[in-house]
């Protein structure tokens, strides 16, 4: 038997969205055996998932909250993803977001009416994730650092900082010794869709951004030269192209939108500054997926960014309706992002496999 | 007693993509004996040693071990028969010591303790062939020589009665060559077997017994060492004594585009790969630097270029120093590139045609207007470039990956000469091109010398380099062997300048 593996010349858009839906398919299988060995029938859990997400308008508006970090997050990964600049802290760029977002809104938030000080806060916050994503780009760039464990590591010190600074110098009077913040001014805290937790500010913002980066990547010389890069860095060598002045503008802009979704959920959700891991419930790593189904497409992070959502939902639901473990909505992620680069890999290239007699020679 | 006393090709015939890199080669090797494998980039001594060595089925033909037809299959079965091969980039783990390396590639190599029981037998091997190798020390910290002679180590200690050495000296200084040369003499009094493979002509024939010569995928000519001269033997590997065809028609160069003085780069592994060159070159003048690849051309084309940057000297454009800038700023200078490896360099396989077409050029204002790229402009251009060379592609919107090599290459030349550059550099444009291609894309790089362009050209193909140059410079270990102008009698010595044998007093006139 010999398997044979092939460069796939065309690939359809067509073709592309039915190796989408066939990944997702398979994935779903595989999570639906984890189901059984748990003792759980696959096919309810599944239905429950998404009728927890979809199924009814408060489970829908929930969705819609947790897309926006996913949507905002993804399409700045997927520009970042194009250029092959592996970014896995997404997380810390959000957690600085929302360190430098609430600095803004606790101090200058008081004197300062709420057009003012929101728009300031959204600046603050795409700073701090911009600066914390141009670190590991320059240090990539400069230094051959590796991205992905530089950026991966960001993300602890990220989190160890914002715990220093609310266990420390900003733990709140207001909070009986509990760590946190105090709670933002009202003028600071984002608007909501009444009936919900949708801080419609950001969700407008994610949905801009997304449209915004692709222009971005389709239309502009800087994504044609992020493109061109990721393609092929010798090819951007040749073609004179700056890869530090690249790389840094693209994780500045990963990292900044990033830090949008920090303010969000800061300013939008909690109200004040608290634990990391409250403030974010991994959407940095979520997200990675969202890009990932996206095809790369900013565009499409909008759709990938919701499904993923409900599906965080729709895991919170069938954790207490099933009584599965909280690590049930990671598992079904990690296992959907298997599947979904698994089917890149055969969407792009064929396998023959032959049944041969063939002998070996005489020897 | 060795188990390989004669090995035989017979009739061997190889082809890739209906181009082919062998036909029907014939070649016998015995006990105690050194054979040169002599030829030219391309000529396909690799191909069949590869074939030998079991990375490669032939299309046709036998190998014969002893009389007995055998077929190799994969390199594990060729070690297995005796045949080991030092490729000419090492195969060695870079963290691991000597004795690891070793241990890693050995046949019988134990589970527990590797190291302590092959230990003796490599030291045995190591008295016997005089190696002076320090067994615990990494990989990463012995010179090339050094790395060698634990690839040959390696393949005596499987077995190897046959040694395929492919360029072994290309990257040892000239100590280094000796002691090679003293190991394989010890070999060769063991009864051992091996195949030189070598396009430098001191080496084969010092060393070698007899030698083959291939050219273009065939035995030109068989001979022993003793009974031939080096100049016989450039004859042969050069195919020739040098035809002057002038086609071409004669145009007086123009004013002084580019200057090169006295510039040295440094190459990938640290060693000095373009020593003290200094040339000038004009409008409306082609010049060619012939050699085999490997002596400093890739260097020095991509230091002119600007992706590589220079240890010292000075590159002139119009007077204007350009010397370690950036590719961009060369760009605007005015000088384009055909670079040698068009797919590594020249494209971004997966992008569209159209957006290949301006790789380089998008900062021009013609294509992006503030921070947006002028997609429809864009698309015109990739259009006309497609016409006017002759590009086989169905649409421009197609990824540029499913070009073929020679339509790629016509793109970008189209791309690179589309501006009238002042200096085209352009590294083997028709390197594994169809003769029509080729032809074309000759007939291209004409019509811009007649427009006005100075060119640089880098190549192998003493055909392209007669047919197209105003005058030849011939580069070996990274210094001109020569320059003379392309009707120069003294070319017809062009063998032995390329293998480094013969130097022609240069003077370039300034």
């Amino acid at each position: 038997m010999k398997i044979r593996i092939t460069d796939r010349d065309h690939i359809t858009g067509l073709r592309s969205l039915a190796a989408n839906i066939m990944s997702l398919a398979a994935g779903l299988l595989a999570i639906s055996l984890i189901f059984l060995l748990n003792k759980v029938n696959p096919i309810f859990a599944i239905s429950e998932i998404f009728s927890g997400s979809f199924g009814s308008m408060y489970g829908f508006k929930e969705t819609i909250t947790k897309a926006i970090p996913l949507i905002l997050i993804g399409s700045g990964l997927t520009l970042a993803f194009r250029a092959k600049f592996w970014n896995i802290g997404a997380e810390g760029q959000l957690l600085m977001g929302a360190v430098f977002s609430s600095w803004i809104g606790l101090n200058i938030g008081p004197h300062l009416p709420s057009y003012l000080i929101v728009p300031l806060m959204f600046l603050a916050g795409f700073i701090g994730g911009a600066l914390w994503g141009i670190i590991p780009a320059i240090l990539k760039i400069r230094y051959s650092i590796n991205e992905v464990i530089c950026t991966l590591m960001l993300n602890y010190i990220c989190a160890e900082f914002l715990t220093m600074l609310i266990v420390g110098p900003w733990k709140g009077k207001t909070r009986f010794g509990f760590p946190g913040t105090d709670n933002l001014p009202e003028s600071a805290i984002l608007g909501l869709i009444p009936g919900s937790r949708i801080h419609y500010a950001t969700l407008i913002l994610a949905l801009v951004s997304a449209v915004i980066l692709t222009i971005l990547i389709y239309k502009t010389r800087f994504g044609y030269e992020a493109r061109v890069v990721g393609e092929n860095p010798d090819a951007g060598k040749y073609a004179g192209i700056d890869f530090l002045k690249t790389s840094m503008i693209l994780m500045a802009i990963s990292g900044g939108l990033a830090g949008f979704a920090g303010v969000g959920e800061m300013a939008g959700i909690h109200k004040y500054l608290g634990y990391p891991a409250s403030l974010s419930s991994g959407y940095g790593f979520t997200a990675i997926i969202v890009a990932w189904l996206a095809k790369l497409n900013p565009l499409y992070a909008i759709f990938s960014g919701i499904f993923f959502a409900g599906i965080l939902v729709g895991g919170d639901a069938i954790q207490i309706s099933l009584g599965l473990p909280a690590a049930t909505v990671e598992i079904v992620n990690g296992t959907l992002l298997v599947f979904l680069i698994m089917g890149d890999y055969f969407l792009k290239h064929k396998v023959t496999i032959q049944f041969s007699k063939q002998t070996q020679g005489a020897s | 007693m060795k188990k390989i006393q004669r090995l035989e090709m017979v009739d061997i015939s190889k082809s890739f993509h209906g181009i082919p890199a062998n036909k029907n080669i014939n070649l016998h090797v015995e006990s105690g004996e050194v054979l040169g494998l002599l030829g030219e980039n391309g000529a396909g001594k690799t191909t069949l040693m590869n074939i030998l060595y079991g990375l490669y089925q032939p299309d046709s033909g036998d190998i014969r071990i002893n009389g007995k037809n055998i077929r190799i299959h994969n390199p594990l079965e060729s070690i297995s028969h005796g045949i080991g091969m030092v490729h000419q980039h090492f195969m060695l783990v870079q963290n691991h010591s000597v004795i690891e390396n070793i241990a890693l590639g050995y046949k019988d190599t134990p589970f527990f303790f590797p190291k302590v029981s092959i230990r003796k037998k490599v030291e045995a091997f190591s008295k016997e062939f005089n190696f002076s190798i320090d067994f615990e020390k990494k990989i990463w910290q012995l010179s090339a020589g050094e790395q060698q002679r634990v690839e040959i180590i390696k393949a005596l200690l499987n077995g190897a009665d046959v040694l395929i050495l492919d360029e072994p000296t290309s990257v040892l200084t000239p100590q280094e060559i000796a002691e090679l040369f003293s190991i394989l003499e010890a070999m060769k009094k063991n009864g051992h077997m091996i195949i030189f493979i070598s396009h430098k002509l001191d080496e084969i024939t010092q060393i070698c017994d007899r030698v083959t010569v291939l050219k273009k995928g065939e035995i030109v000519g068989h001979a022993d060492t003793s009974d031939t001269d080096k100049k016989a033997l450039a004859r042969m590997m050069v195919g020739r004594d040098v035809i002057f065809n002038i086609n071409k028609e004669k145009i007086e160069r123009g004013k002084k585009v580019l200057t090169v003085d006295r510039v040295n780069i440094l190459g990938d592994k640290g060693n000095m790969a373009v020593k003290d060159i200094s040339f000038s070159l004009y409008r409306n003048e082609i010049f060619g630097i012939a050699g085999v690849a490997g002596n400093g051309q890739r260097e020095l084309a991509e230091t002119i270029t600007g992706i590589r940057e220079a240890e010292s000297g000075e590159i002139l454009i119009s007077d204007k120093d350009i010397t370690n800038k950036s590719p961009r700023h060369i760009y605007d200078e005015g000088v384009s590139h055909v670079p040698e490896e068009r797919i590594r360099f020249g494209i971004a396989p997966g992008l569209h045609l159209y957006d290949n077409a301006i790789l380089k050029q998008h900062h021009l204002d013609k294509f992006s207007k503030r921070m947006f790229i002028r997609y429809p402009r864009v698309k015109d251009h990739a259009k006309a470039l497609v016409k006017d060379f002759k590009v086989a592609a169905h649409t421009i919107n197609t990824e540029i990956k499913n070009l073929s090599g020679g339509n790629i290459q016509k793109l970008i030349l189209g791309r690179e000469t589309s501006d009238q550059p002042a200096l085209l550099v352009a590294s083997h444009p028709t390197y594994g091109l169809d003769v029509g291609a080729t032809e074309y894309l000759r007939k291209q790089l004409l019509d811009l010398r007649r427009q006005g362009s100075a060119i640089l050209l880098f190549s192998e193909d003493l055909e392209e380099i007669f047919e197209l140059c105003d005058r030849v410079a011939v580069i070996f270990d990274g210094e001109f062997t020569g320059i003379l102008d392309a009707d120069d009698p003294r070319l017809c010595d062009i063998g032995m300048l390329m293998a480094g044998t013969k130097r022609i007093d240069i003077q370039d006139t300034p």
